[in-house]
């Protein structure tokens, strides 16, 4: 199975300090991969990496089997074509209303006829189950899960086969939280997505995730399914999903040590 | 798991193609947004092509298709499935997501015969909107500053020195700079004059009372409202934008005592100085271009300097300076307090504001100059 994401011996420094010291990762086709970690310890850093915000000190990031940084601007612009981000803020454009935002991409690849742009992203609304009276609102008049779930909406525009989140779940209450991991889950079975997402919330890496990877000291400790995770003996690991074992006595199957 | 075979179908590629025999349509390979983008002409021609009649439509060969292609075949078919129709499961999902929205097109707004009228209409609302915020701002200020003489204990005097540091000092080379240039081209130009008339005396009666009396309050105007104006209501904005000057409301510290008081109190300090040291490189610009062209000594400028130019017009000048400052402190305040979140407000305000204030300075100036046409110059 070809790999959507390849990281290659990554290093990062932020001048002496080192965030990544020799990071190897693998996304397959189909992954909703968590990405875990404590605070500062480079999970949106490696995010940014992967969706070539920026450069790693040294090693080489692949997305669809090819080197991320090369190629034409024709080629390195039909590659960030196929995926879509999701930024913790939203990252909406401020000055546009929400139909602009999620029409942006769209009329970016010229074209379309205005007609069919309006259907896609009516329909894309209604994927992420937002309202047809939404789309005139501006982003400062909406809340933060609509803000969410209009970035998500112009993050799947082009309907990318691979989709980075940067916590997904930051600021959401509970039931939102739920709510809006139901819906990448679905999107993640209708569209056949990758999904790749930095989060700190254990809830939300039980729910969404089918592999985990573990990030800390500036290594990836484990990339596994949750299941094989827990069995690590690591105290990082120990610690960080302490309130994930100690809750489930085991129903689900969860061998706890 | 199911979404990996999903996966695997999706890592391979081929371009859409229509395939037309007697009756029968054959669509192959990828119909997604990438790959229908590169030959959108030909599909489009092909798909009216076949539009209408009674044809078979076999998607048994399309590989991907997502909500655009859908989008488009559903369209073709005039928002309904063909009678005959062979299409893999895989594909309907794509048919599902824009079932709905496919019939809807976008809103045309109708032509509104009135809009002029209203745009004039809110213009002028607008303009009283923003007068009258102006005039509440000046009178918060006003309070604020009476508060402070009940307690002054809580004269913001570290804010008021910062802005006086930003807004005066910073701004001393630029200034010189302007004032020097400005007083080289205007000795020149004047002196071309006077020297057909034969009155080579009088430059330093033109450049004494216009540089002091006009040109270099104005000139100090435009360059700080451009300057501190702009750099004063992006950072109001700013602060709006994310919050900041809630979080002081909450701590119980008045914005217009702790934001907008210092810098109108920095403003009206920091101007008359750099009034007059701009004035003065203006002059010291005037008399080594007179000394060029006219060869005028300079002992002859300075001396005759005080003589013809009363000492009411440096008062005026520096008079000048402080109602300007004050004027464009308040103007910058008033536009970021305006400020909405999102960058096009924040844009269109700075803008709004540095406008407003050198239109303002200038406005004023003329009422002054017809206040003060006696004072200061020799009527005969």
């Amino acid at each position: 199975m070809s790999s959507v994401i390849e990281l290659r011996d990554i290093h990062t420094r932020f001048g002496h300090v080192v965030v990544h010291d020799d990071i190897n990762l693998n996304v397959r086709r189909g992954d909703l991969l968590a990405l875990v970690g404590g605070s500062g310890s480079g999970k949106t850093t490696l995010l940014r990496e992967i969706a070539g915000l920026m450069k790693p000190t040294q090693g080489e990031v692949r997305l669809f089997d090819e080197p991320i940084q090369t190629g034409t601007r024709v080629t390195r612009r039909v590659r960030k074509r196929r995926f879509g981000m999701l930024f913790q803020g939203g990252a909406l454009f401020s000055a546009f209303n929400v139909f602009d935002n999620i029409a942006f991409p769209l009329r970016e690849l010229g074209r379309l006829h205005e007609d069919e742009i309006y259907a896609l992203v009516m329909s894309r609304l209604a994927l992420v189950e937002l309202k047809p009276h939404h789309a005139k609102l501006m982003p400062s008049e909406l809340s933060g899960g609509m803000v969410k779930r209009a970035a998500l909406a112009r993050a799947l525009s082009l309907e990318p086969e691979l989709l980075l989140l940067d916590e997904p779940t930051a600021g959401l209450d509970p039931d939102r939280s739920a709510a809006f991991v139901r819906l990448i889950r679905s999107l993640h079975d209708q569209l056949g997505l990758t999904v790749v997402f930095v989060t700190h919330d254990l809830d939300t890496v039980s729910a969404l995730s089918n592999r985990v990877a573990v990030l800390a000291e500036h290594r990836i400790l484990a990339c596994d399914t949750l299941e094989e995770v827990l069995c690590i003996d690591h105290p990082f690991i120990d610690s960080f999903f302490r309130p994930l074992t100690a809750r489930d006595e085991a129903p689900s199957g969860w061998v706890i040590k | 798991m199911a979404t990996y075979s999903t996966a695997a179908r999706l890592s391979r590629s081929a371009p859409p193609t229509i395939e037309r025999r007697e009756g029968h349509v054959a669509l192959h390979g990828d119909w997604i947004l990438s790959a229908l983008r590169r030959r959108i002409l030909f599909v489009r021609f092909q798909l009216r092509a076949a539009h209408g009649a009674h044809l078979v439509w076999d998607m048994s060969g399309v590989n991907r298709l997502d909500a655009f292609g859908a989008l488009l075949l559903w369209r073709t078919w005039g928002l309904r499935e063909p009678e005959t129709l062979a299409m893999p499961a895989h594909l309907h999902g794509a048919f599902d997501r824009i079932r709905e929205s496919a019939v809807m097109s976008v809103e045309v707004d109708k032509h509104d015969w009135l809009a002029p009228v209203v745009q004039i209409g809110s213009a002028v609302l607008g303009a009283a909107d923003h007068a009258v915020g102006m005039i509440e701002m000046l009178g918060h200020v006003a309070i604020e500053s009476i508060m402070l003489f009940r307690y002054p204990r809580e004269i913001p005097w570290r804010e008021i020195s910062a802005s006086i540091y930003k807004t005066g000092v910073q701004a001393m080379p630029i200034a010189a700079l302007l004032g020097f240039l400005i007083g080289i081209v205007l000795s020149f130009l004047s002196a071309l004059q006077l020297q057909t008339f034969g009155v080579d005396n009088f430059i330093v009666n033109i450049l004494g009372l216009g540089i002091i009396r006009e040109l270099g309050p104005m000139l100090v105007s435009v360059l700080v409202a451009g300057r501190s104006g702009s750099a004063i209501t992006a950072q109001l904005g700013v602060m709006r934008v994310t919050e900041e000057i809630d979080a002081l409301a909450t701590m119980g510290v008045s914005r217009h005592q702790r934001l907008i008081l210092p810098k109108v109190v920095a403003l009206s300090i920091a101007m008359p100085l750099l009034v007059l040291w701009t004035s003065a490189a203006g002059l010291i610009g005037g008399m080594v271009a007179a000394e060029f062209q006219l060869n005028l000594d300079y002992r002859f400028f300075l001396e005759t300097l005080p003589q013809v130019v009363q000492v009411a017009n440096v008062w005026i000048g520096l008079g000048k300076g402080v109602l300007f400052g004050m004027t464009i402190a308040l103007v910058a305040c008033h536009f970021g307090l305006r400020v909405k979140p999102n960058t096009e407000s924040l844009s269109s305000n700075t803008t709004a504001s540095v406008v407003t204030a050198i239109t303002a300075v200038i406005m004023l100036d003329a009422v002054l100059a017809l206040v003060t046409r006696t004072i200061g110059v020799v009527v005969r």
